[in-house]
């Protein structure tokens, strides 16, 4: 079958480097991928076309790129599932600077990478033999560690496209890979220094939970779950003392006790009652709440049916943890 | 200048591995790769790592057994027994590292079974252990300190009085080249898959350090012995692992009979890779295929374990033929995986050449003799590994560098490349040179093979070289030329073909992978040695090594 493609190139040589758009038809077989039909184009048609690919299998991690405009491995994609209105767009993975075509430069994702000291820290002496684990965490952990670091969350973090310190969905799943590990940290498993790390700005509590991470992800790595898990974790620690812990703890407790949400305390109770350079940022907003009589109501009323609200926290969390 | 003590070309499994020991050893150490190392094609092994974990009560002997036995007896004992000893600790070693076995009800790690062993001692993670190790050892190459260059292509040996100075280097990103000086080399730059067409391989396994040796006259061994994988998938030919077998799943004909009864009463689908690579093709030539292909059926095993234990396998088989094998026997034949020759070298890591070491894929020790059992690549990628950065961090403690002169070098290796680049434009293109090589070996070099049909592709080849120089470089330009990259790899693949092909030729018996139709039988008499091919002045030359048998004499095979 014959597949058009429209993709961006670019040329860093060229006397007017921008990226322009060039139109390619590719003759794969009617299962192919959009890889095979990346690599005819580069074989048969135009030499000065590069890409990264490898593997065509979607282990090796390297041809990451934007399909209709969402990153993913052109390799597991099939040609005939993309085509709108008989095209298949393809642009480079984004947050990440262009080198060539569809080469991007990937020093910022493994700077990020390293930024979480990526390799097993056990705190305890090492057995002779292998760390006794039980299965299921091993499962758990296999589902993380199948990430092949391909870009693809990276590119599509609508966090790190605004904010470029954030470490970002690759790199803290990957940090979870070691903090969910039995072997990293004490002897309980817990890794407190790395929670604590990464419970500072930019790291855990920066995510704003669009789920494009997961969608990108071509394995079973999910790393907005990975997060949130992580969130969980750090709280268990005893790692309060964050904007974000604080947030997901008002909220939760508003939520469980009156049922509904306290808009007007949680604000002070996330960002620290005493923290007043904070509650001062925050007036404009105040303001402009008022002015446009969205204020939330000065006493919060407990709503009829909050009982059963407080029941459904009990199911999940039972009722002796609190 | 960059200079190292003990420079390591690639950057997978076996690579890492010795870079790691050579800079625990304390030699300064860098390692050089044409892609990331997680990018490589350690990666794609599935299955797992063979290790006989004496407090699973297993003994390496019997291990070993299995291996010599595997390898049709064309294996070195002495080098198999090295191996097998050093499995458990390697295991451990990952273990430690970080890898996240699969385990077993009390918490220790899981075996699954595999081809050619008695017992299962194959230890896994899913069906992408390969990936999980890879990935788990270049956590370790980070915290090593070994510095690393990323992307660089390594495009000729630099040798000055047969001692190795150092290598020539393209860096990939900014077309840049550089002589990279060192006291000590370690090819770990993998196999040969793309000399093939299809081939399980990824796109780089294009030979490099297996042609860059060769050209420096370091002997090549065993390289008649290609393993055709019993299962990769029809169309890309893409690796459906041995697990699947391993936990159990049948191979069917086109009636739906396990044929393996006929081949391997005992063993069945776990019979050694050449023997139900044989035993598919032979039913798909007299005619009980369909399109070529016979089936996998993984049906009965059930959801719950594919889901477990063989997940990604099946989202290849939903990706790439659109078959889901929890439901449906999926498509596959036999399929060229694995060079089981290569740069000779003992259990060092050392070859003929002062300086030069070879570990891994690339190299020869010989522990897979004429056919490699599953899950023992991984094993020998980090026990070889190791062993060879220890003796080269050693090595290099007394010795220094060898002097060279440096800009005429670079010089040198500009113009050369310079040349490529201002080649006329009207050759044939890379891809067609690269895929007449590889469809001609894969038409008479495969599972069954003869004299008429590996002289074709012998002279095939000597065509093919011809067109090679002529072929257009269409991009000019320095940063990401991958075209001339695939130029470079292209030369490397057709310097190795020939070495391929006049083995295989002169081996006039059938042993583990090879298997000729014009001499079906294994002739111990004659042929129980390796075939060992060195560059001479007109031309690949021949010789032979004994086999080296420490306490297993050879006997006729049976699964």
């Amino acid at each position: 079958m014959d597949v058009k493609l429209r993709v961006q190139r670019f040329d860093p040589e060229a006397a007017d480097p921008k990226p322009y758009w060039e139109d390619f038809t590719a003759a794969i077989e009617d299962n192919g991928t959009v890889l095979d039909a990346l690599i005819k184009i580069r074989e048969d048609t135009d030499g000065t076309f590069s890409l990264r690919c490898s593997c065509r299998s979607s282990i090796c991690g390297s041809c990451a790129v934007r399909i209709n405009g969402h990153a993913g491995l052109a390799c597991k994609t099939q040609a005939k599932d993309m085509l709108v209105d008989g095209v298949i767009t393809i642009e480079p993975a984004g947050n990440m600077p262009v080198i060539k075509d569809l080469v991007v430069n990937f020093d910022g994702f493994w700077d990020k990478i390293m930024q979480v000291e990526p390799y097993l820290k056990p705190e305890g002496p090492e057995p002779e033999a292998e760390y006794i684990a039980s299965n299921e965490a091993m499962l758990h952990l296999s589902d993380v560690t199948s990430c092949i670091m391909c870009g693809s969350c990276f590119s599509d973090c609508t966090v790190l496209e605004v904010d470029p310190s954030f470490l970002g969905p690759a790199a803290l799943a990957k940090a979870y890979r070691f903090t969910a590990d039995p072997r990293d940290g004490d002897e309980n498993g817990v890794s407190k220094d790395r929670l604590e790390e990464l419970n500072k700005p930019s790291g855990m509590w920066d995510c704003t939970r669009c789920m494009e991470c997961v969608q990108a992800c071509p394995k079973s790595v999910a790393p907005m779950d990975r997060i949130m898990a992580m969130r969980d974790q750090a709280l268990q620690a005893g790692f309060h003392n964050t904007n974000g812990a604080r947030h997901t703890e008002a909220f939760s407790d508003s939520v469980e006790h009156s049922g509904w949400l306290d808009e007007l305390r949680l604000v002070p109770k996330s960002v620290g009652m005493t923290n007043i350079t904070a509650l001062v940022g925050y007036a404009p907003i105040a303001i402009q709440a008022i002015t446009h009589g969205k204020m939330p109501p000065i006493i919060h009323k407990k709503l009829p049916q909050s009982k059963n609200i407080r029941k459904i926290f009990d199911k999940v969390e039972g009722p002796e943890q609190r | 200048m960059l200079e190292h003590d003990v420079l390591v070309i690639g950057a997978g499994l076996a690579g890492m591995r010795a870079a790691i020991a050579a800079r625990a050893g304390g030699a300064s150490t860098a390692i050089i790769s044409k892609v990331h190392p997680v990018r490589s094609h350690s990666n794609a092994a599935q299955g797992g790592i063979n290790a006989a974990l004496t407090d699973r009560g297993d003994e390496w002997e019997d291990h070993a057994y299995d291996t010599v036995k595997g390898s049709d007896f064309l294996g070195d004992q002495d080098a198999i027994e090295v191996m097998c000893k050093a499995a458990g600790q390697a295991l451990i070693d990952m273990e430690h590292f970080g890898v996240t076995f699969n385990r077993d009800d009390e918490g220790r790690l899981g075996t699954r079974a595999f081809g050619g062993q008695r017992r299962a001692r194959t230890f896994f993670v899913g069906d992408f252990t390969g990936q999980a190790l890879l990935h788990v050892m270049f956590e370790q190459l980070i915290k090593s300190g070994v510095r690393r260059y990323e992307e660089w292509f390594v495009s000729s040996l630099i040798i000055e009085d047969n001692k190795i100075c150092g290598v020539m280097a393209l860096e990939v990103r900014t077309g840049q080249i550089y002589a990279i000086r060192a006291k000590r080399v370690i090819f770990c730059t993998g196999g040969f898959g793309r000399v093939f067409e299809p081939s399980t391989n990824a796109l780089i396994c294009t030979g490099d350090g297996i042609a860059l040796a060769y050209n420096a006259g370091a002997e090549l061994m065993d390289m008649e012995m290609v393993q055709y994988h019993p299962t990769t998938l029809a169309g890309s030919g893409v690796l459906i692992s041995e697990a699947a077998r391993g936990e159990g799943a049948y191979l069917l004909d086109k009636d739906g009979n396990r044929f393996m009864e006929k081949y391997a009463p005992n063993m069945m689908e776990l019979a050694s890779r050449d023997v139900v690579s044989r035993a598919e093709q032979t039913e798909i030539n007299a005619g009980n295929g369909v399109d070529g292909c016979v089936y996998l059926d993984c049906r009965h095993l059930g959801e719950a374990l594919i889901m477990e234990k063989l997940s990604q396998i099946r989202e290849i088989g939903i990706d790439l033929v659109g078959c889901d094998m929890i439901k449906e026997p999926i498509p596959i034949r036999p399929g060229m995986h694995y060079a089981m020759g290569g740069i000779r070298t003992n259990v060092d890591g050392q070859t003929n050449l002062e300086g030069v070491y070879a570990a891994g894929e690339c190299a020869c020790v010989s522990v897979h003799g004429g056919n490699r059992l599953g899950a023992n690549s991984l094993l020998d990628t980090i026990v070889f590994g190791e062993r060879s950065g220890n003796h080269a961090a050693a090595a290099c403690r007394d010795t220094d560098y060898v002097e060279f002169d440096v800009d005429k070098a670079v010089r040198n290796e500009e113009k050369r490349i310079q040349d490529f680049l201002d080649r006329p434009q009207n050759g044939d293109r890379i891809a067609a040179v690269r895929l007449g090589m590889g469809e001609s070996m894969n038409r008479n070099l495969a599972v069954y093979r003869n004299e008429e049909g590996m002289k074709k592709t012998l002279v095939e080849l000597k065509e093919l070289e011809k067109r090679y120089e002529t072929v257009p470089i269409e991009n000019k330009g320095k940063v990401f030329n991958t075209d001339l990259v695939f130029a470079l790899e292209l030369g490397f693949m057709l310097d190795i073909a020939t070495p391929i092909a006049m083995s295989a030729l002169d081996r006039k018996d059938s042993r583990g992978a090879q298997a000729r139709t014009d001499y079906p039988n294994r002739d111990d008499e004659n042929w129980m040695k390796h075939l060992v091919i060195k560059k001479g002045a007109s031309g690949p030359e021949l010789s032979y090594a004994p086999v080296s048998i420490t306490q297993w004499t050879p006997e006729e095979r049976k699964y």
